[in-house]
């Protein structure tokens, strides 16, 4: 943004500036539909009407990259699909998060061996773990709020 | 055994010399790779076994001699009986004919056999990888292929096998 680097620190100026843009993507944050196995059924849960994730602005999850800024990795990531998932994160547009939900996504849970890539991180850095396999729909719902925090305390001077 | 099988595994046994053996009530046949295509046409059209339910093989590796055992599993829907075929198959790089033409699923449990166990079969049409990625090397179901798992992270070698881990560049 160019007004920070003109300005540079003005103190409350860019703090409310932070809190806004960081209210802004925090309360409409799209993330794309990126569920490979089992977790993909407990993150359509938690998108379900039981568990809501469009009360946190998630209405609904974007089958296109392009238009999304989350990215939750919901399942085991194999060899095959690994190049896949890079290039679909490579196509999100910047501020992009990723959630690494699931045992197998954040360090190949269960299954040790030739097939699996052993955690997503090996492929695309991870802004939150949620753990469990699969999760609870609260777990992923406790794995975003955190992401939620995460994002609160970012400031726009490290995007721009 | 049931009755119902006897036509088939007699007829099998003095046209090609099967040997026949019987295991918890499903029988089993043993027969060589060069008869299998005229074999298996033999029970499809006469003895009505419509179905190849499964194929699949077995590394007997360093164990047993033949090495591999390609298992045909047919099913007769009309008369509900299931019969297997074992071909004995030994070497490094083995091949076996091709029974696509008898029975059309067979095109793609040989290309899973191609992939896992590096069974080539002649007159394939069509003979890649189908689970494994297509550059990827080796034949990973045979007993030969490494584990090739990930060493644990315990909290005693946490540091060390952090350092090793690959990582995105950005």
């Amino acid at each position: 943004m160019g007004l920070e680097q003109k300005l540079g620190n003005m103190g409350i100026v860019t703090t409310t500036l932070d809190t806004m843009v960081n209210w802004g993507r925090t309360r409409a944050m799209w993330p794309m539909l990126f569920g490979l196995a089992c977790c993909a059924i407990e993150m359509m849960g938690s998108q379900a009407s039981n568990y809501d994730l469009s009360r946190f602005g998630m209405e609904l999850m974007r089958p296109s990259p392009r238009q999304s800024d989350l990215m939750i990795v919901a399942g085991r990531v194999s060899r095959k699909m690994a190049p896949v998932l890079r290039r679909l994160y490579d196509q999100m547009p910047a501020p992009k998060w990723v959630v690494s939900m699931g045992d197998c996504a954040s360090c190949g849970g269960v299954f040790n061996n030739y097939a699996i890539v052993q955690g997503v991180d090996e492929i695309v850095p991870v802004d939150v773990y949620v753990a469990g396999c699969p999760p609870r729909p609260e777990a992923l719902i406790h794995g975003i709020m955190t992401l939620h925090e995460k994002v609160k305390g970012e400031t726009i001077r490290d995007w721009a | 055994m049931d009755p119902a099988l006897k036509p088939a595994i007699h007829a099998l046994k003095k046209q090609f010399s099967a040997k026949a053996s019987e295991f918890r009530g499903q029988s089993s046949l043993l027969l060589a790779p060069e008869h299998i295509v005229e074999a298996f046409t033999l029970l499809k059209k006469e003895h009505g076994f419509e179905m190849l339910a499964g194929m699949s093989a077995v590394d007997y590796w360093p164990e047993r001699e033949p090495r591999f055992h390609i298992i045909y599993q047919f099913l007769s829907l009309a008369k509900n009986i299931r019969l297997e075929i074992r071909v004995p198959l030994n070497g490094d790089e083995p091949e076996l004919p091709s029974v696509h033409k008898v029975y059309g699923v067979a095109n793609w449990y040989e290309r899973e056999l191609w992939d896992m166990f590096g069974i080539r079969v002649q007159d394939h049409p069509d003979l890649r990888r189908i689970l494994m990625p297509e550059d990827w090397e080796g034949h990973p179901l045979r007993k030969d292929y490494p584990l090739d798992y990930e060493e644990v992270q315990f909290s005693f070698n946490f540091e060390e096998i952090d350092l090793r881990k690959p990582r995105p560049k950005d």
